[in-house]
């Protein structure tokens, strides 16, 4: 069992301070391959959002909102105006959770974003924000806020990625989400890491009465080690929470990420779906459902493909349940493309490598997602590359 | 069309085909007869070139070209579909999209296909989830229409099929074998006669299907060769024989 356990982060080996960049006014203004890397992930510096945060290594570059009602700042930047952020500000991670929260208390904090929604306010574009490592060796802390007041609806898309040519990174990324009564966010994270990167986000997000939250998660590329275990407090009446994630583990990736939703009020529902694919990389798909309050409903389903030799997944879907009358189920499934399938594809004209692809894109169903159309291109661009390099 | 030569095939060390020889024409319907486990649906998985399927001896000819160890998809892009019994269910992939994928680039107009097979509610079902036995055979129909084989596989098209279904299932292999999918209304009949050259390969238990096609010609597999094979003979005679007498009655009638 010993591969299963996370690869050892060094704090010590990477560089905390000094890596600042210039502002940027105008982000079209990036250079084409950092432009590239960008869109990649679903941030795009030249198409109409609602609000753009941009982030290099240490410190904030860019944020500019272009929508009423839509507050995109740094973190600095917000606690100085808000008085430091008291009702948000780690209130919903506690900074002594585990080793790295404590990091992230402690090293000099580097940015992040803090992004408000005003009660009422319907987003329809979606507001992008990127954290990006540019330079090799760095250790990136970054603190995100998001508060999503009443009856306001918004679709974050969160780009995190290093820039060409970076070997070795660390990101550490604290998120706390506050979403108020009647309010909506949906957020999309896209990662593309490079081989050598350690990331280790911590999210927490509380969602009050009839609030919902959908998250997005895809993780295409190799990395040397993800380890993550997003939390959503459902705290008011009929909240609802779903999450997607798509992850496919490379030959050299170490994974360990999951979800967990905390039924904590009457007529709250969640949802966790993963979707894993290993091509010789190591996943630990994780997941928890507690039902604490009733009447509540859970469900829970992790798929793994694995492709290839080497590859390990290790699905733990878990339950718990606290009151009579919860209602928490689960399904687990680690298997292969059946060939059958592959033949039947064939018979319609398709090779081996076009009904391959064809499978591993409907076992991903990054459909459901409901992304943007030119994200949704690029990551079945991405899937597309897998399948011809790697897969068979 | 298709022409095969004293085929010997072997599945899971096991020889099921003990040399098969079949001449389908141009145009022409074939209708195979047998009891289970005669070799009929191994036959039809030995003609698309699946897996597990050993060809030991022997040749298949499709319009000419030897095309025994050809790769599958090989075999289907030269013109030769089959319709599936128990296809498996493909999560993630639509209806629709498979049907556009059996187009190979070419423009299909896919909801007007589905019209055809009352399936345009299903288009966004992923491909054979929860089908029932009806939806599978008008699902294949609508992806065999996109593909426009030259020769149709059918493997028992009346399994699992209610009869109001029947008929619809019925009309359409007899339109996907006259090739009247897509009449266009500039063509003159002689160019639709033409048109005309799709073979068809039908393996029936009920014989339901010879209502609604014209079957040329019928054979009957029995532990794996063909009977009855020295003079032309009606299906719809080969059928009424089995039903009186069974097959054993059957094949010493016609040897």
């Amino acid at each position: 069992m010993l591969q299963l356990k996370a690869p050892l982060v060094d704090l010590n080996s990477f560089v905390f301070r000094g890596k600042t960049s210039v502002p940027l006014e105008d982000p079209s203004a990036l250079d084409s391959t950092d432009k590239k890397q960008l869109r990649m992930v679903g941030v795009d510096v030249e198409s109409t959002r609602a609000g753009t945060f941009l982030q290099f290594d240490h410190a904030p570059v860019h944020c500019s909102s272009a929508r009423a009602g839509v507050e995109v700042l740094g973190i600095q930047q917000a606690l100085e105006r808000y008085a430091g952020l008291r009702e948000y500000f780690w209130r919903a991670i506690d900074p002594q959770a585990d080793e790295f929260t404590q990091a992230a208390f402690q090293e000099p904090l580097h940015g992040g974003y803090y992004i408000r929604v005003h009660p009422g306010v319907r987003v329809t574009e979606p507001v992008q924000t990127c954290l990006f490592i540019k330079g090799d060796g760095v250790g990136q802390n970054v603190h995100n806020i998001v508060v999503v007041e009443e009856g306001a609806e918004v679709h974050i898309i969160t780009g995190c990625a290093t820039a060409h040519g970076v070997n070795s990174a660390l990101h550490l990324g604290i998120s706390e989400f506050y979403i108020k009564r009647g309010a909506k966010l949906t957020f999309t994270m896209v990662h593309q890491w490079g081989k050598e990167v350690a990331v280790r986000p911590r999210t927490v997000g509380i969602v009050e009465e009839n609030g919902v939250f959908l998250s997005n998660y895809v993780l295409l590329k190799e990395v040397r080690s993800v380890q993550s275990y997003p939390t959503i407090f459902l705290n008011g009446p009929g909240a609802v929470a779903r999450f997607n994630s798509v992850i496919v583990a490379p030959k050299g990736s170490h994974v360990d990420t999951g979800n967990r939703i905390v039924l904590a009020a009457p007529g709250t529902r969640g949802e966790i779906v993963s979707r894993t694919i290993t091509i010789g990389g190591t996943i630990v798909a994780r997941g928890e459902i507690i039902g604490d309050a009733v009447p509540s409903r859970g469900h829970l389903e992790c798929k793994g493909l694995i492709l290839g030799e080497g590859g390990i997944i290790h699905a733990i879907p878990e339950l718990r349940g606290t009151r009579p009358g919860v209602e928490l189920s689960h399904e687990a499934a680690v298997g292969k493309i059946a060939q059958e399938a592959i033949e039947y594809l064939m018979a319609r004209g398709l090779d081996e490598e076009e009904a391959t692809a064809t499978i591993v894109r409907g076992f991903l169903n990054v459909e459901i997602m409901g992304l943007p159309q030119e994200l949704r291109e690029s990551i079945d661009a991405t899937i597309a590359t897998l399948d011809s390099a790697d897969a068979m | 069309m298709l022409r095969i030569e004293n085929l010997h095939v072997r599945v899971g060390g096991k020889e099921v085909l003990r040399g098969i020889h079949l001449v389908i024409e141009e145009g022409e319907t074939f209708i195979l007869f047998g009891p289970n486990g005669s070799g009929k649906t191994t036959l039809l998985m030995t003609l698309m070139g699946f897996s597990g399927y050993e060809v030991t001896e022997g040749r298949i000819l499709f319009k000419g070209e030897d095309i025994t160890h050809l790769p599958t998809y090989e075999r289907a892009r030269r013109g030769i579909g089959m319709s599936f019994q128990r296809p498996p269910t493909i999560h993630g992939l639509s209806t629709r999209s498979l049907v556009q994928l059996c187009a190979r680039g070419r423009a299909v107009d896919v909801e007007a296909l589905a019209r055809r097979v009352h399936f345009e509610h299903f288009l966004d079902r992923d491909i054979n989830a929860g089908f029932s036995g009806g939806e599978i055979k008008r699902s294949e129909l609508l992806q065999l229409m996109a593909q426009e084989p030259s020769l149709v596989l059918f493997d028992e098209p009346e399994s699992g099929v209610d009869l109001e279904n029947m008929a619809l299932i019925g009309r359409t292999v007899r339109a996907l074998l006259d090739k009247t999918i897509d009449p266009s209304p500039e063509m003159s009949m002689r160019d639709l006669r033409r048109r005309n050259t799709t073979s068809g390969l039908i393996i029936t238990h009920t014989g339901y299907i010879l209502d609604y096609v014209n079957a040329d010609r019928g054979q009957v597999l029995y532990q794996g060769v063909l009977c009855c094979d020295t003079r032309p003979t009606r299906p719809r005679d080969i059928l009424d024989h089995i039903s009186k007498y069974g097959y054993k009655e059957c094949i010493r009638c016609f040897n």
